[in-house]
């Protein structure tokens, strides 16, 4: 039953997505590959699709499930993505509280940002490898990383401006 | 929660998220946060701060993890879906409706092209923020061997993200336990 193995993928993966979806992109972009539902590339264009819409980034589960199942399998995967840690988030919220100056939460809370930026890191490399197959896919890579870093831009007017240059050049 | 901060509705705890879910293009928390605390005065910005910590530690989509945990303190269980559904409702709307046009139309030659191209400035942006995320993080030598290995088990050898967060999460701790002596 496709819609169990959607759910399945995307509950277990809600539940290692430390500092956030998108250190799990890797692990996503391997088991959509692995299943057969689509190629590394087809992965990277979904996940294109996904940063032009608004919203939080998990949105790419939506896609995934989307083309896997349809609007069934786009709910499934949606559910999957945000229901175990929201229910989790929301167990442990009342422990939280209660040791709001506790130097255990304090080493916790500065334990967990240098992990989810090596994480985070790690899984940009795999996005650009599987979006940027030549030179040019590289180099608006790169110019669209650096403008973004140097210029304060909207986000979508850079991926407009790549998506042009893609038509242009490809 | 401050005693004169008022206790939002259902119907205003889906506005706000909705609000927040339909603003946010690469990126949610800025006007999460801008709602909450400036327009509604909802929480203060201490008390936002230390709500989403917690948020960005727990596993899961931070900012749905943040209407989660927010709308279950306000009005309990229902609190909770309704925050959630307020924030995605919209977003998933579209991107359902975005990705039907792309199963119709991404294989013809010039949206093929348009769309690697999409891809490959989404990847160069999502790269831009992960060095902003992990560069105040690398700051220090002994977190900034942290990230490293993270990054080499994960993106280098490409062990399993279990794996990689069974062997990292303990050693950050151990440097974060040294450094809050």
């Amino acid at each position: 039953m496709i819609l169990l193995v959607l759910l399945g993928l995307f509950a277990g993966l809600s539940l290692i997505a430390i500092g956030g979806v998108a250190s799990t992109l890797p692990a996503m972009a391997r088991a959509v590959v692995a299943h057969h539902w689509m190629s590394a590339p087809q992965f990277a264009a979904l996940f294109g699709l996904a940063q032009t819409s608004p919203g939080p980034n998990m949105l790419i589960a939506t896609l995934i499930g989307l083309h896997v199942a349809g609007i069934a399998g786009a709910l499934v995967a949606t559910l999957g993505m945000i229901g175990p840690s929201s229910v989790l988030t929301v167990v442990v919220a009342g422990v939280w509280e209660r040791f709001r100056a506790a130097r255990w939460r304090l080493v916790l809370q500065a334990a967990i940002t240098p992990v989810s930026g090596g994480l985070i890191l790690a899984a940009a490399l795999v996005v650009v490898r599987a979006a940027d197959h030549g030179l040019r896919a590289w180099a608006i890579t790169l110019a669209v990383m650096l403008v973004s870093l140097c210029v304060r831009l909207h986000p979508l007017v850079l991926l407009a401006a790549a998506a042009a240059l893609g038509a242009a050049l490809f | 929660m401050t005693a004169e901060s008022p206790r939002p509705s259902l119907a205003a705890l889906f506005s706000g998220f909705f609000v927040a879910g339909l603003s946010g293009f690469g990126g949610v928390l800025p006007f999460a946060r801008r709602i909450m605390v400036e327009r509604r005065g909802w929480l203060t910005a201490a008390e936002f701060s230390d709500l989403f910590s917690l948020c960005q530690f727990l596993p899961g989509p931070n900012v749905v993890n943040l209407a989660a945990a927010f709308g279950a303190r306000q009005r309990g269980f229902a609190g909770a879906m309704v925050a959630i559904v307020g924030l995605l409702a919209a977003p998933v709307a579209i991107v359902i409706a975005l990705g039907t046009v792309y199963e119709r139309i991404g294989s013809i030659p010039p949206v093929h092209h348009a769309l690697q191209g999409l891809a490959a400035g989404a990847a160069g942006l999502f790269a831009a923020a992960a060095l902003r995320i992990a560069w105040p993080a690398a700051r220090l030598p002994a977190r900034a061997a942290v990230v490293g290995l993270a990054f080499a088990l994960f993106g280098v050898l490409h062990l399993p993200l279990p794996a990689v967060i069974v062997v990292v999460t303990p050693l950050s701790v151990f440097v974060a336990w040294r450094q809050h002596r």
